[in-house]
């Protein structure tokens, strides 16, 4: 009798807990659950209860194919913009800045790699804003001197996502970079081991946990942006990446909620099947990126 | 050895040449720009020294924004950090499925700031008024983000959602790295989970705090892809007697002067925030000398 009631007051503050819990969890998921129902909606159903359940599920497949079909966006297109430039910047990002890193590291009592590396990391304080606008300008007329179009392209957006990626990637792999035994690489020297394959294929695959966590920092960056990619790639470009898209399409159907509901839901959708499937690496990589 | 230093320079070149087309040179012509009459049509700029900065002292457009972004900076930095400190409480704790609710509470923070911002407009204007009208509620009829005392507010509240995951990860890291043994002596010795947390927890995470204080901190400030899609700034008000847009971030500002073919008055205000987010590096790294030094 004793034992039961003892239980239950220990018990009683773990199921308050519980109770916090599930109902924290529960007003976090709202926001999603709102935008799932609705996209399930018809404009007029939306207007007369927002929180009801859809009358049709099956509306949510029209409300898709109508933004699919719909001439003022191009929303797969988007879709696969925004996949090519952020898997192409990530590829650029990481391979050019642990090059940088690697040889910053082992000149590291060297002024210029001091310098080098000291500018980088100041220049994580730049805000986009101070110069977003010289930057096109700067873009434009870079772009006539050398004959290639920077502004619109892929090309000219990856070039952006480089500069203003590498600070922090050059930064984390500079870390990490400094606790590689030398040993290893003077090992491979006197075997005869030239100096850029030492890197590719003694030291890059040693790298493969931080360059995770730089591609999980920058992707998840790149993929939400809107400034960079609304100013290089114009509003309205032939290659366009999802949020800008997701603005472009909102300001046409101005309030019209099933329409720009169900945008979100795709825009949404394919972040949360990445997440489930890297969500162990996702978490480790915001981690450590954050904490270094 | 000459090898080695061609490899060393040609391992260089790529990164170090684009980021100085694409930071470099875009910087030292925005911090000059600022000094200037350019307004993005006429081809020709003329320099006119500070001109462009003492015409925002007296800019009500531009102190207000400056003055509600401070606010919300501050209200953000106490929101995101209580909550996100509770919840990394909570994902620490025994309670069931934690490791599933701990990947739920960061699901907003991968959801981009455009995005979500439409999603919570729909919200905080359709669905919280609707259920305020059919149920009565009075303060819930007209919508928080219509009202200027309130859309403030609002916004961190969104912010709160999206960041608190994020930086409960922060937390909960730092939790984690806290012998366990420490905690149980002091409950040995009656010590209730309050007193634990506050006398032990609290303490051990200092480093974990200035983290989180800082990130939110430059994130607040600079504030600009939610409050685009949420609010546009809106809704109007007046301060100094002017209309000016209750809920328009320094960002914002910036953003709507460039629109405008200000451009030169748009660098000079995005320089002030440039001043002032080096201000706050500079303290943290201050801070952060002082830590190593007492360790």
């Amino acid at each position: 009798m004793r034992k039961n009631t003892l239980s239950l007051k220990r018990r009683a503050p773990m199921l308050m807990l519980e109770a916090l819990t599930i109902f924290l969890f529960i007003i976090f998921m709202i926001p999603f659950a709102m935008v799932v129902l609705n996209s399930a909606k018809t404009s007029r159903e939306i207007i007369v209860n927002a929180v009801a359940l859809p009358e049709n599920w099956g509306q949510l497949g029209n409300n898709i194919s109508r933004i699919f079909n719909n001439p003022t966006v191009d929303y797969l297109g988007a879709f696969g913009d925004s996949v090519i430039i952020t898997v192409v910047s990530l590829l650029v990002i990481v391979t050019f800045s642990s090059m940088a890193a690697w040889v910053l590291v082992r000149n590291e009592r060297k002024l210029w790699s001091i310098l080098i590396f000291m500018v980088f990391v100041a220049a994580m304080v730049i805000p986009f804003q101070v110069l977003m606008y010289p930057l096109v300008r700067w873009l434009r007329i870079l772009g006539n001197v050398i004959h290639l179009r920077l502004l619109g392209t892929v090309g000219g957006i990856v070039f952006a996502y480089l500069g203003f990626g590498s600070s922090l990637s050059i930064f984390i792999f500079h870390g990490f970079i400094k606790n590689i035994p030398y040993e290893l690489e003077e090992a491979a020297t006197i075997d005869g081991c030239s100096h850029p394959r030492i890197f590719f294929s003694i030291v890059f695959p040693l790298l493969k946990p931080i360059i995770v966590t730089v591609m999980i920092l920058n992707g998840i960056w790149i993929w939400n942006d809107y400034l960079l990619p609304y100013l290089v790639l114009g509003s309205n470009g032939a290659v366009q990446t999802l949020p800008v898209a997701v603005t472009a399409f909102a300001g046409a159907y101005l309030k019209q909620w099933d329409l720009i509901l169900t945008s979100t839901l795709l825009a949404i959708v394919p972040v949360i099947i990445l997440y489930l499937f890297a969500q162990r690496y996702i978490i480790k990589g915001m981690v450590e990126g954050s904490i270094k | 050895m000459k090898q080695r230093s061609v490899v060393n320079t040609l391992f260089l070149v790529p990164v170090v040449f684009t980021f100085v087309m694409i930071i470099i040179v875009p910087f030292s012509l925005g911090i000059y720009y600022s000094l200037t009459d350019w307004n993005g049509v006429s081809p020709i700029i003329n320099f006119v020294g500070f001109k462009n900065f003492s015409k925002l002292s007296s800019a009500p457009d531009f102190i207000h924004s400056f003055m509600i972004t401070i606010g919300y900076t501050v209200i953000n930095v106490i929101l995101v950090n209580v909550v996100s400190f509770i919840l990394s409480l909570i994902v620490t704790s025994k309670v069931k499925f934690r490791n599933f609710y701990r990947a739920g509470f960061f699901v907003p923070y991968l959801i981009g700031g455009i995005v979500l911002g439409y999603i919570w407009q729909f919200i905080l204007n359709n669905i919280l008024v609707s259920l305020g009208t059919a149920y009565s509620i009075e303060f819930l009829r007209v919508s928080f983000l219509s009202k200027p005392e309130s859309v403030i507010w609002a916004m961190s509240a969104v912010n709160t959602w999206q960041f608190a995951g994020y930086i409960m990860l922060i937390y909960v890291a730092a939790i984690q790295s806290i012998p366990k043994s420490l905690m149980e002596a002091a409950s040995v010795d009656g010590a209730g989970f309050v007193r634990n947390v506050f006398h032990i927890l609290i303490p051990m995470m200092a480093n974990a705090f200035t983290i989180s204080l800082f990130l939110t901190l430059t994130y607040s400030f600079k504030q600009f892809d939610m409050n685009l899609t949420l609010t546009n700034g809106g809704p109007a008000t007046r301060f100094m007697e002017l209309p000016v847009k209750a809920s328009q971030l320094l960002a914002m500002n910036i953003f709507d002067t460039a629109t405008a073919n200000k451009m030169a008055e748009a660098q000079a205000k995005a320089v002030v925030l440039f001043v002032v987010l080096v201000v706050v590096a500079l303290i943290q790294v201050s801070i952060n000398k002082k830590k190593e030094v007492e360790m």
